[in-house]
């Protein structure tokens, strides 16, 4: 039997964490070139500054934190479709607590909410049942986030209103997908990304098999993480070793949870609901294809954006608020290199997507380090 | 957004195929829709709003820390060696 020794404390261990940073330190000094890691999850992001790993590995080997929050690429003209929902008579609008602040063009869910629209947060997906349930005379519409970790909890939501048929619960999809957005950031032209610390609880989900693609067709290492200081700097000792040999491979060093067929039954789950959206709009960064899901045509009657057309926006440029978001989220440019940091944005007066959210890079460098 | 937490399951209730979960001390409900195989009490998953999306296995994670314990020893013993070494070449 495992516990918590396992699975938390020998992983926080200061003196492993530290014998891994020697371990690092020898080999790069057979490296000798800047390395720059991208890691594409918030969580990780959040681990690497919290206990400042960043500044364990050597200068030369820096993080570089890209789209990892998917409340954070979300554009303007669906949070504006959210509320315009929201405002609609008689109407519920379900969503998950990290949405609440995000800026729309006029205003927030949050000061929405102020103005007398039914706006409820929930702890799961899965809550919306019983609020269908309660409110019968009322359309409630589950406004979906989250990448491929939380697409298949929608996908459940979905299945337990089908069977019990509720007619009043409605769903506006925003479920994106990682590997499109790793591959768009590879494909820039001037792209440094050197390796990858690819997302773990995404690949619960996917399997690890999902990122050989992208390994095989940009030749950069790709380590699968988990979520504790010692993961990820045995991920950065992974990267450097394959750098050191020229190597290019899908590596994982979260086995305890990620396989590399992923969870089947979840990937069946989420193929019976939904389908790849032509393309998307990240907010900061862009369209990519087929980077999102969307309800299969068969469910169009559950779907907010058929059944409520007149409320959902075509998308729109956006519009600017003097921050640099769009560098931040592709790893151009750090969180406190942009001038609004911490002066004009901050977590209680966001300007930017990546202030926003808990997960998003400069709500993680406010949190722990705008004092450096 | 993509937190999930390693929970220990405390009961099930196989018809509505739900559990309840300890999470770092916290008792909480979790679906287990999206897992496959058995679970018991006593088993480790991986709860993400609301839904066990894993179950955590035990061999893997005991052989994941034995791993990185075995890299650091074997690096302990590296720099044993080259102080060792150094040693030597101080004493020619």
């Amino acid at each position: 039997m495992i516990g918590t020794e396992q699975l938390y404390s020998a992983l926080r261990a200061p003196e492993k964490v530290h014998s891994m940073q020697r371990i690092i330190e020898r080999l790069y000094l057979n490296y000798q070139r800047p390395v720059r890691i991208m890691e594409v999850c918030g969580g990780h992001t959040h681990t690497i500054v919290k206990y400042g790993l960043d500044q364990l590995v050597p200068e030369q080997v820096r993080f570089v934190h890209g789209p990892g929050c998917p409340v954070c690429v979300l554009p303007q003209h669906r949070i504006d479709a959210a509320l315009h929902l929201g405002a609609m008579p008689d109407t519920i609008l379900v969503t998950l607590g990290d949405m609440l602040k995000v800026p729309g063009t006029q205003s927030s869910l949050q000061q929405a909410r102020a103005t007398g629209c039914d706006i409820r947060v929930v702890y799961s997906p899965l809550d919306a049942v019983s609020i269908a349930q309660k409110n019968p005379d009322h359309s409630v519409v589950y406004f979906a986030i989250g990448f491929e970790t939380t697409a298949p909890m929608t996908a459940l939501l979905i299945e337990q209103a089908q069977q019990l048929r509720l007619p009043n619960l409605f769903f506006h999809i925003n479920h994106v997908l990682i590997p499109p957005a790793m591959e768009m950031i590879l494909a820039t032209p001037g792209c440094s990304v050197d390796a990858f610390i690819a997302p773990g609880h995404v690949s619960v989900i996917t399997g690890s098999d999902i990122f050989t693609p992208i390994v095989r067709r940009f030749e950069k290492p790709l380590v699968i993480s988990g979520f504790e200081p010692l993961d990820i700097m045995a991920s950065v000792e992974r990267i450097l070793r394959q750098l050191n040999r020229g190597a290019a491979k899908v590596e994982n060093t979260y086995s305890r949870s990620v396989t590399r067929q992923g969870n089947r039954k979840a990937q069946m789950l989420m193929e019976r609901y939904f389908e790849p959206r032509p393309t998307f709009l990240w907010r900061g960064i862009g369209a990519i294809a087929h980077s999102a899901l969307q309800l299969r045509a068969e469910f169009a009657a559950l779907d907010a954006e058929v059944r409520f057309a007149e409320c959902c926006p075509a998308p729109a440029p956006e519009s600017g608020r003097g921050c640099i978001c769009g560098a931040i989220l592709t790893g151009q440019a750090h969180p406190q290199e942009c001038p609004l940091f911490a002066q004009q944005c901050t977590p209680t007066n966001p300007h930017g997507s990546c202030m926003v959210s808990n997960e998003g890079a400069c709500a993680a460098y406010y949190k722990y380090r705008r004092d450096q | 957004m993509c937190l999930a937490i390693p929970s220990q399951i405390t009961s099930i209730d196989a018809e509505t195929a739900m559990a309840t979960v300890d999470t770092m001390g916290v008792s909480r409900t979790a679906n287990l829709g999206l897992i496959d195989e058995k679970v018991s009490i006593g088993d480790w998953v991986l709860v993400h709003v609301g839904v066990a999306m894993t179950q955590i296995d035990e061999k893997e994670a005991r052989e994941t820390l034995a791993l990185y314990e075995q890299m650091i020893k074997a690096d302990l013993e590296h720099e044993a060696l080259q102080d060792g070494e150094s040693v030597l070449n101080d004493r020619d």
